[in-house]
Parts: structure tokens; C-alpha cells; sequence
């Protein structure tokens, strides 16, 4: 049954892949919703059976990559982590699929967008249930592949293709992290079953584990689109929108966090690496909602608040609260899914219009987007009771509990800046006056069943999402069914910090003061809001000209685009042009030179034999003529005569240096 | 067991080939294309056919040669007639024969002229590739390697591009110069063997025996040496790689087939098959140095890949650095990385094989490789797109396709070695995702602006065909690569026990007449 839930998105793609041009067609959406579907129920009923005996189990297919004494299985670990990942993967992979039969509806390519999508869920699934760190790997570069392939979707536009190339090589950059940890602990344990490498993990010297802790980051900072490898996720909203829900919201780029919580134990004798790993979480936090605040295409302020959103998601992790980075993660799949497929909504009601300022007043022509996105905005911002106060009030809290008060502080800036450009994009794109085109004015409308239905279910979801697992969520259900996946790590946090069963005690006022300051930062974003873009909208823009220096600086992104092109990229061109030069003209040189050398010695040679054996015989007579005519074809440039000429040379070489040096 | 069917089954398969060119040179006539064209495919077919025969009665156990047939040749010398295969022959053998069918089935409407003389020497050319990884007695195997070199230098010379005049003689020339220092060491080996105290005394060459012999340090280095730059030129390790540009952009394209296939391969096929069981210190002792050259073949082949504008000379540097993960592998001494490295050598056959054939099919269509000559051609030739894509994403190592599994034992071997090698390898698969995702942007991407671009016609069935082989490989290998590791796996067991022999230095002598080499005589 495991091995079903990825099998089936794997089958479809195959089929859609090899029959879809030719013969399926428009009808590729019923074999690619049809394998995901099936899918999201084989999830589910591994899902429901491993809640009533929660016992962790691996589930083997074949022997992949065995070459004594390593040992890779193509083998599932089901166990609270893997299953929460798959419910989520596959529940929300299987809206967006539905999702997508209306929003790619026309598309030339409709066959090989769903064929790309079900491998992505293969992939991602793959990624998920692995048990072991290279099939997981395996997964890993696979969802870089698919995403690669669905930013380029629309390869025709160069900026859809640069984008692509510049996902998959960031990522690459990462993967390059995770493939060197993995050696260090294949090194250690001479194994990569996570099982053996968990109960392995406690042996780790401090400096092993913090060497593998920060490769292991690294390559979560590609994946996951932290600084300084961030950069791919802002463009790779080239790809149709469904894909940046899908992939670049929901569920790839939340596979670093994934990975992180996986490797709980390990991170567990690495505080170091654990630091890094917050403060590179929190910086990244602050940095991407600043840019957020002044964008102007929806698409590019959703991109950087995820990459806002998922330093959060590191921060928690790097104070040791994994449960809470997961928490965060479900309830961000749920709202920031639902953002984008609002989003979509609007884009495709508006015929590809992603600038907000040609937005406004949509509220009264989309009833159900409107609705829908502004619920997930309340969710983002973190106004209560809506999912994402949970995930996010109990990360700012669990940072401030482990003593990293500088961290909270960046966090609730973090959260007010989060409030606030949430609100600006809901009021400038759907409240308002109406900013749109005149010509597009009455063209728009609400979009179809396909794309509402789905909004509406992620709604409820980003409503009920945080207490749903138990209120309130710290003492939830989430907590009890994830803890045993991380538990070493709580062990080891607990004897740390020798301040066991904080959790049982009632909420007190730290707590209370805490959730009041999330609160109060939610609401401060959202007034601000309020009050430039729909009290006062002319405010803005005398703000952003007095202030246009930090305009200037946040609307370009800190130039960070720019610098790394000019730093990193066009040296490494001009060395390579370099080195081909110097392939060129220095080592061609010298075999071009040899061979010149050869020939001129030929050349030579011959003249030695003209002018002086041939002036010796012609002076002892003229009855060698015909040895004159032999020796004179030395000089006629046959290849095999300098070949000779240089056997012989290296012949008399290499023999002597057998008798120089050594004698017997 | 030498015999399938009564015939002894390698010497059949080996001149298999060598009959079919001699069948085209006697009962052809020069215009007779259709008859010369299906003379070579169904030699070509045959040999493919026989070499899979030879698949279910491999012994996977054991790490000694099989199928060994032998006979007298030139006695006053010692030299026999003597073949045989083991666990990474076999597969080199199956590849070559596999990718001659493909580049005869290539070939067909790219190449229209003397069409006999250039069947006969593909076919020529594969009697020598398939008489190299079959001979264990160095005369043999001396006159299968200058075999080769013969009919491939016409291949370039004749049918070759517009600078092929000057490429084929590079290329001879390099291979003579390290052929020539090859038969050197051969001869070094030859006599020392000779000599009681270091080998069985006898004069032979035969490979088998010579596997026992237990040289002094020093001796061992010389002949190291001189067997390195024979192979290093024909993997090429950097620095002696500048005729493979040249080469394989003169080539036409089933001669860069082969050429890239296996050609390259015969130099990584020696280092495994006579350095290091037969000079196992030596071996050692320069592991760091040729480490490090395959690092920079590995860095610097990708950073000059990426500087190209020629499609087929970009691939061309990109077997540089390919090759530079295979001698990486068989140099880090240890059965991940000698594994890795002669899996790789069938994945690099495989998927470079590929991109010159699908280099060829653009280039037929329109008469250039150059890279701003194309862009857009996904949205013409959609087949062609999707062929190129697997086949790019097998090149660059994505697991699930073949290059991954080869890349990661090399890289776990290269790790367990030294930890800044694997570093260092790395930084090639970053390098090498970025050439080749360049590349397929620029052919690939964007919207069509060459006029002439815009009717191509897509990939026709011969040339799905004749790819679809090798895809199948791709996804085969990287999915479930068993089978090919237990092919390899005893034999790399073998090598690596053989690395582990005592050398016989000065102070050994007088212990080598006491303790006997280890029992060897495997016939």
C-alpha cells in the first residue's frame, strides 16, 4: 500500500509522458487527477491504520545501489514525519491537480503539465517516504528536476527558461552540501538507512555532527530557499501559478525543513550548527519580508513571504522546536497554497495581469477568490484563531522560552512586516477602488468550479488548520503524533536545559505576554494597512519618495541579483574562456610546436641528406641516382615519416632511461 | 567453458566483424548501397546478438577469466593466441557491439559517399575495439590496439569535417606516441618476467601469468610510467586531452560514437586491466598524482565545456571531465570507487553516445553545430526535445538515471580515500548541470529565430529507433543498476585483492625463492 502512493502519480506521468502528444490529449488531466487521487487514498489508508497501531515500519521493494559493504534499498519508513508529509503532499497535490484542469485548461502543452505534476509527485513522495538518505536523495534532485521543468513550462519566454536553469543550478549548489554530509555519515555509520544512522548518531563527535549538521543545511538552503541561496524562488514564479502553489509553496521547498526534523538527532549534538541554522532562519525571515513590502507583482510578495515564511520555519528547527517548524509547515502548505491559487485566480481573470497596481476592487467580480484569499491572508498574518497564529505565535514563543531573545525580536518584526504587506496585496488587489484596464474590466468574472472548490476546502483548512489538531496546539494532537519521530532531540533539549514537563503546566503569563505581543504585531501590520492603502492611498507613494533611497534598495531586491552576477557568474565565464584559451594556445601550443619540431627536424634530416651523404656520394660518383630519389621523398610531408622520425626519437629515449639509472 | 554451440564463441564474435568488412570488400560493388548498407547491419546485429549469448553462461562468482580460448601463435617469442573475458570486459564488450549496430543504423542517410570503404572500416574498427577487451597476451592485445587506430583514422580523415585533415593526424600521432610507450612497458614486463626472481621465468606475454609477477619498487614505477602516458593519452587525462576536441568535431558522428563510446574507454579499460593488478605499488604510489589530474580534468573540462560554441566540441570537453570521475573511481583503490569507475565507463558510453548521435541529427538537418545557429527547436522538433532532455539529465548525474549511480560510488570511493577529493569532484557536477542546462536553453528554448529552423522536420523513426535503445539503458541502469554491478563485482573483488600483493624489492628477493608467487595458472 505505501509503495502505491508514489507508484501511481509515477504510472500517470509515464502514461501522459509516452501517450499524451498522440493520443490523450485534453483528456490527460482524468489519467494524471485520476493517479493522484488514488494516491491521496492510499495515503490515507496507510495513514488511518498507522493511527489506530502508531508503530514505525519500513516497507521494502529492491535492492537499489549495493556494492559491498554498501547497501541502498528502494525502501519506505512509515512513521509519524513520512505520514504527515504524505497527507499533506498528497492532499493538497491532489486540490492543486484539480485546480489545474481549470487554470491550464487550453494550454498547448495540457498533456506534458500533467505529466511533469505527477512526477513531481513521485518525486516529492518519494522524497517523503524514503528510509534511507540516497533514496531520499533520489527524491530530492527529482523535485529539482520537475521544478525545473515546470518553471520552463512556458519555455518560449526567456525569462521562464533562465529562471529554470537558475532553480536547478542553485539547487545544485545545495544538493552538492547534502551529497558531502552524506559521505561523513555513510563514513561514520557505513550505513544510510536512517534508522541505523539515528541510533548510530549519539556516537557523533561534536565536530562531525556540526560538519554534517551545516552540510546538511546547506543543501536545505537550496532546496528551501534560504540566504544565500534564496535567490531561484522569486524567479521561478515564472511558472504557471499552480506550479508556485504546488511546488513553491506548498510542498517542495518545505522538504529542507522536512530533512532538518529528520535528522533531529543529529542536530541534537550540533548547537552550533543548530545557531547557524536559526539565525540564517530569522535573517532570512526579515530580509524577505522587507522586499516583500514594496513589491508590486502579487506573485513576486507571495514568493519572497515564503521565503519568509520557511526562515521561520529554520528558526523553529534551530531552537530545537521541530514540532513547531513542522506545525508550521502544514499550516504554511494550507494558507500560502491557497494565496497562489488566488492569486492564480485573479491572474487568470485579469489575462495574465500580475501587477497590483492595475488591481483593485476585484472583491465584487470574484465573491468566492476575494473571500477565500482574504481568510488566508488573516491566516498568514496571524490574527487568531486562523492556522497560522497557532504555527507561528508557538515558534516567536519556543525562541523566546530557549533564550534567544535577539531571534524573537527579529521574528515579531518579522511578523508585524508579514501582517502588513499580506494586507497591502489583499487591499490593493481586491478592495478599493478598481485599478483594472478598462478593456479587461468587463471580461472579468469568477473562475470556474474546478479552481473554486479547491480554494474553498484550502480555506477551511487555513481556518480550522491550527486548532484542529487540539487546542490549545502546544498540548495538541500534532505534538503527541510528531514527538516520538523527534524525540531524541526533546531528550537531549530537556537534559540541556534541565527543564523537563514545561509542557504540562497551564499557560502562563510568559505564554499569555508572548501570544499578546504576536497579537499585537499581527494587528499593528494590519492596521497600517488599513490606513495607507485604503484610508489614505495616496500615502504610499509620498512615503516611498520621501523615503527613496530604502525604496530604491528594497523594490530592487538589495541588488542581490545583480551582485551575484557580477561576483560569481561572469568571472567563472571569463575563466572559462580563459582556460579554453589557454587549452588553445598553451597546451596545443606545445603539441603543435612538438609536431613542428618533428617536421623540421624530417625536414633537416633530409637536407643533411641532400647536401652532405648525398655530396659525399655524388662526389664519390653519379651511380647512385636512384638513392638520391629515395632519400629526397623524406622531405615530401607524409605523416608517417615524422611519425617515424618521432617513434624512433622516443624509442632511443625511453629504452635509455631504462639503463641510466638502475643497474643490477 | 569456451564453447557455445561448438564454436569457440569469442573468436567468433571477435572476427565476426572482420568477415563482414571482408564480405563488403569482395562481394560489393561500389554502388550497391543497399546491399553494403544491410551487409554491415546484419554483421553488426550478429556480433550484438552474439555477445548476449555469451550473458547467461557468465560466471558471476568468480574473478577469473572465462571463455578462455588458446592456442600457438609466434612460439619463438612466447607470444599465444589467447582470449578471454571477465566482469569488466564483458560489459565494454556488450557496449561495443551495441553501439556499432547504433552507428551503422546512424549512419545511414548521413553518410553518402564511398560507402564501402566506410562500412568496412566500422566493422574493421569493431573486430579491434572487441580484440582489445578479449586478448590476454600483450602481442594480441598490441595488434588489436594498433588495429583500432587504423580504421578510425580514416573514419576522421575521410568522412570527416572540414578541418579533418588535421584532426586525424593529432589524433594519430597522440595514439602512436602513447602506443609506442605502451609496448615499451610491455616489453619491460616481458623480460622482467623472465627473470626468476620477480616473475615465473619464462618468456611470455601472456597476461594471465604477468598478473602474478612481483616487481621492485622502482622497476614498477618506470614501467608505471611508461604504460601511463599510453593510456592517459587514449582516456585522455588532462593534460594530454587537446586531440579529443579536435577529434570529435572532425568525426562523423558514429566515429564520435565509437570514439566517445569506447575508443576513450580503452585507456581506463589498461589502467584497470594491467596497472593496477600488475603494478599494484606503483599504483599506489602515483594514486595521489593521477588523482589529481583527474580533478582537474574534472573542473577544467567543465569550465572549458561551458566556454563552447560548438555543440559537438562542448560534449567533446564534457567527456574530459567525465573521464576525470572514471580515473578518479579506479584510482581511489577501493571496490565503491572501481566499481563506480568501470560503471561509469558504460554510462559515459552510453549517455555521451547519445549526445553525439543526437548532436548528428541536428547536424544533418542543418549543416552546423553552432550553438546560436538553434534556439527554440523544443517547440519544432518536441520527440527530439524530450530525447535530448533524458539524455542530458543522464549525462549530468540525476539520480534515477544511470550517471547517478556511477558518479555516487566514484564519489563515496574518491570520499573514503581522501575527503577533499570527493569535495573537489563536486564542484563538477554543479559545473556539469550548468554547461548542459546552458546548452539545452540556448538549442532548446526560447522561440524559434532562425528562419531555417522553423521546418525541421522532428525525429523519424530510424533515429527513434536506433535512441531508444540507449534510453532504455539510461533509466535501466539508474533504476535498478543490479545486474551490471554483480557483472562487475568479483572482478573489481579481484582487482582489489591484487592490489593488496607484497612487491618483491631488493630486500624480497631472497625471500621471492622461498615463498613461491601465489598459485596462478588460471587454465
Amino acid at each position: 500500500m505505501v509503495a502505491l502512493i508514489p507508484l501511481l502519480p509515477a504510472l500517470g506521468a509515464a502514461v501522459n509522458g509516452l501517450f499524451g502528444r498522440r493520443y490523450i490529449k485534453e483528456n490527460a488531466h482524468w489519467v494524471a487527477v485520476g493517479a493522484c487521487g488514488l494516491s491521496f487514498l492510499a495515503a490515507v489508508f496507510t495513514f488511518t491504520s498507522f493511527l489506530r497501531e502508531p508503530q514505525s515500519y519500513e516497507v521494502r521493494m529492491f535492492e537499489w545501489i549495493a556494492v559491498d559493504p554498501l547497501r541502498i534499498e528502494l525502501a519506505f519508513l512509515v512513521d509519524p514525519l513520512s505520514m504527515l508529509m504524505a497527507m499533506v503532499v498528497t492532499g493538497v497535490g491532489f486540490l492543486i491537480h484539480i485546480y489545474s484542469i481549470g487554470y491550464m485548461h487550453g494550454d498547448g502543452g495540457y498533456h506534458r503539465y500533467f505529466a511533469y505534476l505527477n512526477l513531481f509527485m513521485t518525486a516529492m513522495l518519494l522524497l517523503v517516504l524514503a528510509n534511507n538518505y540516497l533514496l531520499m536523495f533520489l527524491g530530492w534532485e527529482g523535485v529539482g528536476l520537475c521544478s525545473y521543468l515546470l518553471i520552463g513550462f512556458w519555455f518560449h519566454k526567456d525569462s521562464a527558461a533562465n529562471a529554470a536553469k537558475k532553480a536547478f543550478l542553485v539547487n545544485r549548489i545545495g544538493d552538492a552540501g547534502f551529497i558531502l554530509a552524506l559521505f561523513l555519515i555513510y563514513g561514520q555509520c557505513k550505513s544510510l538507512v536512517f534508522h541505523d544512522v539515528m541510533s548510530q548518531a549519539h556516537a557523533f563527535s561534536t565536530g562531525l555532527a556540526t560538519a554534517i549538521g551545516i552540510l546538511l543545511f546547506v543543501g536545505a538552503m537550496g532546496k528551501s530557499a534560504q540566504i544565500p541561496l534564496y535567490v531561484w524562488l522569486p524567479d521561478a514564479m515564472e511558472g504557471p501559478t499552480s506550479v508556485s502553489a504546488l511546488i513553491h509553496a506548498a510542498t517542495m521547498v518545505t522538504a529542507g525543513v522536512y530533512m532538518v526534523a529528520r535528522n533531529s538527532a543529529i542536530y541534537a549534538l550540533a548547537p552550533a550548527a543548530l545557531n547557524f541554522m536559526a539565525s540564517v532562519g530569522a535573517i532570512t525571515a526579515l530580509f524577505a519580508a522587507s522586499i516583500a513590502l514594496v513589491q508590486r507583482d502579487i506573485k513576486k510578495v507571495l514568493a519572497y513571504s515564503t521565503v519568509s515564511q520557511l526562515g521561520y520555519m529554520f528558526l523553529s528547527c534551530g531552537v530545537g522546536a521541530y514540532v513547531s517548524g513542522m506545525f508550521h509547515l502544514m499550516t504554511h502548505a494550507f494558507f500560502k497554497g491557497l494565496l497562489f491559487l488566488g492569486s492564480g485566480s485573479v491572474i487568470h481573470a485579469l489575462g495574465g495581469e500580475q501587477d497590483m497596481q492595475h488591481m483593485g476592487g476585484l472583491r465584487k467580480h470574484m465573491p468566492i477568490t476575494a473571500a477565500t484569499f482574504t481568510i488566508a491572508t488573516l491566516a498568514i498574518a496571524g490574527i487568531p484563531p486562523l492556522a497560522g497564529f497557532w504555527s507561528k505565535d508557538e515558534i516567536l514563543a519556543e525562541t523566546f522560552k530557549n533564550g534567544h531573545k535577539l531571534l524573537w525580536g527579529i521574528g515579531a518584526l518579522t511578523a508585524l512586516m508579514t501582517s502588513f504587506y499580506m494586507f497591502r496585496l489583499l487591499f490593493l488587489t481586491f478592495y478599493g477602488k478598481s485599478r483594472v484596464h478598462h478593456d479587461k474590466e468587463h471580461h472579468l468574472h469568477e473562475s470556474p468550479r474546478t479552481i473554486t472548490i479547491p480554494l474553498s476546502i484550502l480555506a477551511f483548512l487555513s481556518i480550522f488548520g491550527g486548532v484542529l489538531p487540539g487546542f490549545p496546539p502546544e498540548r495538541g494532537w500534532i505534538h503527541g503524533f510528531l514527538s516520538p519521530a523527534i524525540s531524541s532531540v526533546h531528550h537531549a533539549k530537556e537534559i540541556l536545559h534541565g527543564a523537563a514537563e514545561h509542557g504540562a503546566h497551564a499557560l502562563s503569563l510568559l505564554d499569555l505576554t508572548l501570544m499578546a505581543v504576536s497579537i499585537g504585531a499581527a494587528l499593528m501590520g494590519l492596521a497600517a494597512a488599513w490606513y495607507f492603502y485604503l484610508i489614505r492611498p495616496a500615502l504610499p507613494g509620498q512615503w516611498a519618495s520621501r523615503l527613496k533611497s530604502i525604496h530604491t534598495l528594497l523594490f530592487n531586491k538589495y541588488w542581490v541579483d545583480e551582485i551575484y552576477l557580477s561576483v560569481f557568474v561572469r568571472p567563472l565565464l571569463k575563466l572559462c574562456n580563459r582556460l579554453w584559451d589557454f587549452d588553445l594556445q598553451g597546451i596545443d601550443g606545445i603539441v603543435n610546436g612538438a609536431s613542428r619540431v618533428a617536421v623540421k627536424s624530417a625536414e633537416e634530416s633530409g637536407r643533411f641528406d641532400l647536401k652532405f651523404i648525398d655530396g659525399v656520394i655524388n662526389d664519390i660518383g653519379k651511380l647512385f641516382d636512384k638513392w638520391h630519389d629515395i632519400l629526397r621523398r623524406w622531405q615530401t610531408g607524409f605523416v608517417q615519416n615524422y611519425a617515424l622520425v618521432m617513434v624512433i626519437g622516443v624509442l632511443v629515449l625511453a629504452t635509455s632511461m631504462f639503463f641510466i639509472p638502475y643497474h643490477f | 567453458m569456451t564453447h557455445i554451440f561448438g564454436t569457440p564463441i569469442l573468436t567468433l564474435l571477435c572476427f565476426l566483424p572482420l568477415i563482414g568488412t571482408l564480405a563488403i570488400v569482395i562481394f560489393t560493388r561500389k554502388d550497391e548501397e543497399k546491399k553494403i548498407k544491410n551487409i554491415a547491419l546484419w554483421f553488426s546485429v550478429a556480433a550484438f546478438l552474439i555477445s548476449l549469448l555469451i550473458l547467461p553462461r557468465f560466471r558471476t562468482d568468480t574473478a577469473e577469466m572465462q571463455f578462455v580460448e588458446r592456442a600457438e601463435w609466434i612460439p619463438a617469442i612466447g607470444a599465444e593466441y589467447l582470449l578471454g573475458i571477465d566482469g569488466i570486459s564483458i560489459l565494454l564488450i556488450l557496449l561495443t557491439t551495441l553501439l556499432t549496430v547504433i552507428a551503422v543504423l546512424s549512419s545511414s542517410t548521413a553518410i553518402t559517399d564511398r560507402l564501402k570503404e566506410y562500412y568496412g572500416s566500422l566493422l574493421l574498427l569493431e573486430t579491434g575495439m572487441l580484440g582489445v577487451f578479449m586478448a590476454l597476451d600483450f602481442v594480441l592485445f598490441y595488434v588489436f590496439w594498433e588495429v583500432m587506430l587504423v580504421p578510425m583514422y580514416f573514419l576522421i580523415g575521410i568522412w570527416g569535417g572540414p578541418n579533418r585533415l588535421y584532426a586525424a593526424i593529432k589524433f594519430f600521432l597522440y595514439t602512436l606516441f602513447g602506443s609506442v610507450l605502451m609496448l615499451l612497458g610491455i616489453l619491460a614486463l616481458y623480460f622482467l618476467n623472465a627473470d626468476p626472481a620477480f616473475g615465473s621465468g619464462e618468456h611470455t606475454f601472456n597476461m594471465i601469468t604477468l598478473f602474478n609477477v612481483q616487481l621492485p619498487f622502482h622497476f614498477q614505477c618506470w614501467i608505471f610510467a611508461a604504460f601511463f602516458i599510453g593510456f592517459a593519452i587514449k582516456v585522455p587525462v588532462f593534460p594530454f586531452h587537446t586531440w579529443l576536441p579536435d577529434a570529435h568535431v572532425e568525426a562523423p558522428t558514429a566515429g564520435s560514437v565509437i570514439l566517445a563510446g569506447v575508443l576513450l574507454k580503452m585507456g581506463t579499460y589498461g589502467f584497470i586491466r594491467v596497472c593496477l593488478p600488475m603494478l599494484p605499488q606503483a599504483s599506489e604510489f602515483f594514486a595521489p598524482f593521477v588523482a589529481v589530474l583527474a580533478m582537474i580534468g574534472i573542473v577544467y573540462g567543465a569550465l572549458v565545456a561551458m566556454a563552447q560554441t560548438d555543440i559537438k566540441k562542448l560534449v567533446a570537453y564534457s567527456s574530459v571531465s567525465h573521464l576525470g570521475f572514471v580515473m578518479l573511481g579506479l584510482f581511489a583503490m577501493n571496490s565503491q570507487g572501481i566499481t563506480g569507475g568501470v560503471l561509469q565507463m558504460i554510462n559515459h558510453g552510453i549517455s555521451t553516445g547519445a549526445l553525439f548521435l543526437l548532436v548528428g541529427i541536428i547536424y544533418e538537418r542543418r549543416h552546423t553545430r553552432k550553438i546560436q545557429e538553434f534556439g527554440g527547436l523544443a517547440h519544432v522538433m518536441p520527440v527530439y526535445a524530450a530525447l535530448f532532455a533524458v539524455t542530458l539529465f543522464s549525462s549530468i548525474g540525476l539520480p534515477g538515471l544511470n550517471g547517478f549511480v556511477g558518479e555516487f560510488l566514484i564519489l563515496l570511493g574518491a570520499f573514503q580515500k581522501e575527503l577533499w577529493y570527493a569535495a573537489v569532484a563536486v564542484s563538477g557536477i554543479v559545473l556539469g548541470a550548468g554547461y548542459m542546462l546552458w546548452l539545452y536553453q540556448r538549442v532548446m528554448f526560447g522561440t524559434v529565430t532562425h528562419p531555417e529552423n522553423k521546418m525541421l522536420k522532428d525525429c523519424s523513426r530510424r533515429e527513434v529507433l536506433y535512441m531508444a535503445p540507449l534510453i532504455i539503458l539510461m533509466l535501466w541502469i539508474g533504476i535498478y543498476p543490479k545486474p551490471y554491478l554483480r557483472l562487475i563485482e568479483s572482478s573489481v573483488m579481484g582487482t582489489i585483492q591484487s592490489l593488496k600483493r607484497p612487491s618483491a624489492g631488493p630486500d624480497l628477493m631472497a625471500m621471492a625463492s622461498q615463498t613461491p608467487p601465489e598459485t596462478a595458472a588460471l587454465i
